[in-house]
């Protein structure tokens, strides 16, 4: 792999490759194997030009039991920061030895841009409302753990998908590996078309009974979404709604989550909840990318 | 002397759309000197046309050769190499050059220019205004003097109406003269980038709304009507604008309209990933346009492709998508996609040569394979399945490149020689 910025275009091999390695990570570290070095005498950037936590340190943890070198680098202003100086900033770090570059920027294409600018790895860590293909893939690292096979599995993506770069990424990598998706929310925030593959309805307890995954989005407010009046009564997954799933359903969001929003502080922390176990997976998953890139380095 | 042997040649007559004869093409000198079954002993160039089709040479009515003055991304050396790659013998060079051709003294260098380089014939729109800039009408007469016939500020909108009716008063009374206008509203396309619709609404970039397009087009043709000035409505892009020129059409207008191959291969979907190789204005539209428009090209409504063939470099393109500049190339694919979008391949010759010749009163293009007619001539292979990846052109911005296309000149043969041969190349 040369570079990862989109899950589009990836085959249902190259998908499983990643989510194979990332399940070996996450094993040596439940039987704390010490990790390998796959990525010594390595660097890796962590540019994030958009505010993170959670994202950033699971690829700074990542990037440490890979025994690489960590740089990261102080946005300051630099978010608003375009074009030129943008690309001036991404050729410094480059040349500074950064072997890959994992980017998070408000805008979509930018980790794109860099990775043209610079030639050298990039991971997108997040661009705007384009995609976040490791939130992506970690998710199906997760399914995995828990289904043991994705294929057949029925999914069905809740909330603000209009706004989603994590539904961006969800929409390439879902139909390749087999689980059907739909898409259910208010109109205002489903696609004005629907992506190829994927269904859509603004009824969600009509399906509720059908799903094995619902997959809860972030309402985006920080993008200006108003959330409908209407929002908690329909699309809330409160244990009325948990009891309503099937036995084996699960519950998943990418966080951070707006509690009794998209979802009540019972169900998060219930039994259908595999929301710390997607963070959790965070970290192998992202191993498995940053490993998987080492191939593509001179 | 050459000879075009065996291939499919398009016959086309002003009372049909035209149709194709297996025969042969005996040139000499730069005149077509046999058509029919040829037996000869001298001839320098045997081409096994068999399974091709032989007909005009294409004319591009919307090339930008960027000389003067944006050589470092074309010339018209390099421009017109790409031109006879893609089976053209003859482009129009846009006027947005700097300084931009709006006076005589530049139109004659770079037709001098073109002569000299001499694989297609260069000809030249002339500037609409004085530097483009859409305030003061340049000297239209002199232009014509020179041989301009097309009138455009390409690249701008000429919005002022007092402006744009002056211009097309004087451009009526000058036959054969026509103003092409790059319709967009530049009020609704501040800080757009893509399309608007749902994919820029996905990836909160700034759109271009369709009716910047509609609308410039809908008040042109209320000049039309107030001047009779013939108007070419260059790379229609909505389906609003379809209508629109149906209806022109219907009511008798002096109307023609282009479409690029870009807009008939490509919707905004294309945009997911926010290539800067698909970005340029107009934008992409929605898939119900793209259908419009093959429609429109099939039924005659569109009259013409031309290619907006646009070079920039891979250095200026590698940046994010609102700061890339627009445009892409396309002399070297378009006969290609055309072909896959024509119902009939009559369409494709009508489109791509007769259509464009008759627009730009290039008396030399267009014409009949017949005896005595100049040799301007493509042999295109419509089975050649291959996939863009180098380009003849300085520049390779392509939305084509990795994109599997079917269809490609085999021979271009323009003023009697050879100017391009697939199998020299290869």
């Amino acid at each position: 792999m040369k570079t990862l910025t989109t899950l589009r275009g990836l085959s249902r091999l190259e998908l499983n490759e990643l989510i194979e390695s990332a399940l070996v990570h996450a094993d040596q570290a439940e039987s704390n194997e010490a990790p390998g070095d796959e990525l010594s005498g390595r660097a890796v950037a962590m540019m994030f030009f958009e505010s993170s936590t959670r994202t950033r340190l699971s690829f700074e943890l990542a990037t440490k039991r890979l025994g690489a070198d960590l740089m990261t680098f102080d946005p300051g202003t630099a978010s608003t920061e375009k074009g030129e100086s943008l690309r001036d900033t991404a050729l410094t770090v480059t040349a500074m030895g950064a072997d890959i570059l994992v980017v998070r920027h408000s805008e979509a294409g930018v980790p794109d841009a860099i990775h043209d600018w610079t030639g050298v790895p990039v991971v997108n860590a997040g661009d705007g409302t384009h995609e976040h293909p490791t939130q992506a893939l970690l998710d199906a690292v997760t399914l995995h753990r828990r289904f043991g096979s994705l294929a057949g599995l029925r999914m069905g993506i809740v909330g603000d998908i209009r706004h989603s770069r994590v539904a961006g990424s969800l929409f390439h990598a879902m139909p390749v590996l087999g689980v059907e998706s739909m898409l259910i929310g208010p109109e205002s925030l489903l696609p004005e078309n629907e992506p190829a593959g994927f269904e859509m309805s603004t009824d969600l307890d009509s399906h509720l009974g059908d799903l094995d995954i619902v997959y809860l989005l972030r309402v985006q407010r920080e993008r200006g979404t108003r959330i409908p009046d209407d929002y908690i009564e329909r699309f809330r997954i409160d244990s009325k709604r948990a009891a309503a799933m099937k036995p084996e359903a699960v519950v998943m969001h990418p966080g951070p989550m707006n509690r009794d929003v998209e979802i009540t502080g019972d169900v998060a922390d219930g039994p259908r909840s595999l929301i710390l176990s997607q963070v959790a997976n965070g970290v192998p998953t992202r191993m498995a990318v940053l490993a998987a890139l080492r191939d593509g380095l001179s | 002397m050459i000879l075009i042997r065996g291939g499919s040649v398009f016959s086309a007559s002003t009372s049909s759309k035209g149709g194709f004869e297996v025969k042969d093409v005996l040139i000499d000198g730069d005149r077509i000197a046999a058509v029919g079954r040829v037996h000869v002993d001298e001839v320098s160039d045997v081409v096994d046309a068999s399974g091709c089709l032989v007909g005009p040479g294409f004319v591009d009515m919307h090339t930008h050769l960027r000389e003067p003055g944006h050589t470092w991304k074309e010339d018209i050396a390099s421009g017109s190499a790409a031109a006879a790659a893609g089976g053209f013998t003859a482009v129009v060079a846009m006027p947005n050059t700097d300084p931009p051709i709006d006076e005589a003294n530049i139109v004659e260098e770079v037709i001098r220019r073109g002569a000299e380089v001499g694989l297609v014939e260069v000809s030249v729109a002339g500037a609409m205004t004085q530097g483009r800039a859409g305030v003061v009408p340049s000297d239209i007469e002199g232009l014509y003097e020179c041989g301009v016939r097309i009138f455009t500020d390409d690249g701008d909108c000429v919005e002022d109406v007092d402006v744009l009716l002056s211009v097309m008063m004087r451009i009526a009374a000058l036959p054969g003269a026509v103003v092409s206008q790059h319709a967009e509203d530049a009020a609704m396309t501040v800080d757009g980038h893509m399309h608007e619709g749902s994919m820029s609404a996905r990836l909160d970039v700034g759109g271009l709304p369709a009716e910047a397009e509609i609308e410039v087009v809908g008040r042109d043709l209320d000049l039309v009507r107030e001047t009779g000035a013939s108007y070419h409505c260059q790379h229609v892009s909505a389906a609003g604008t379809v209508e629109l020129i149906r209806h022109a059409k219907a009511e008798g207008l002096p109307i023609t309209a282009e479409v690029t191959p870009h807009h008939l291969s490509f919707d905004d979907t294309s945009l997911a990933d926010l290539d800067t190789d698909f970005k340029m204005y107009p934008p992409l539209r929605s898939g119900d346009d793209r259908r419009v428009l093959r429609e429109a090209l099939n039924d005659g409504t569109i009259d013409v492709v031309a290619t907006d063939h646009a070079p920039h470099l891979p250095e200026e393109k590698s940046t994010l998508f609102g700061e890339a500049p627009r445009g892409v190339i396309g002399l070297e694919t378009a006969a290609a996609v055309v072909s896959g979008v024509v119902d009939d391949p009559a369409r494709m010759f009508q489109s791509l040569s007769l259509n464009p010749a008759s627009i730009a009163s290039l008396k030399d293009q267009g014409r009949p394979i017949a005896v005595g007619e100049r040799a301007n001539i493509v042999v295109f292979d419509p089975r050649h399945e291959w996939t863009p990846d180098r380009f003849v052109s300085r520049s390779s911005n392509s939305p084509y490149k990795g994109h599997p296309l079917k269809g490609r000149p085999l021979l271009t043969v323009h003023n009697g020689r050879i100017v391009y041969s697939l199998v020299g190349a290869a």
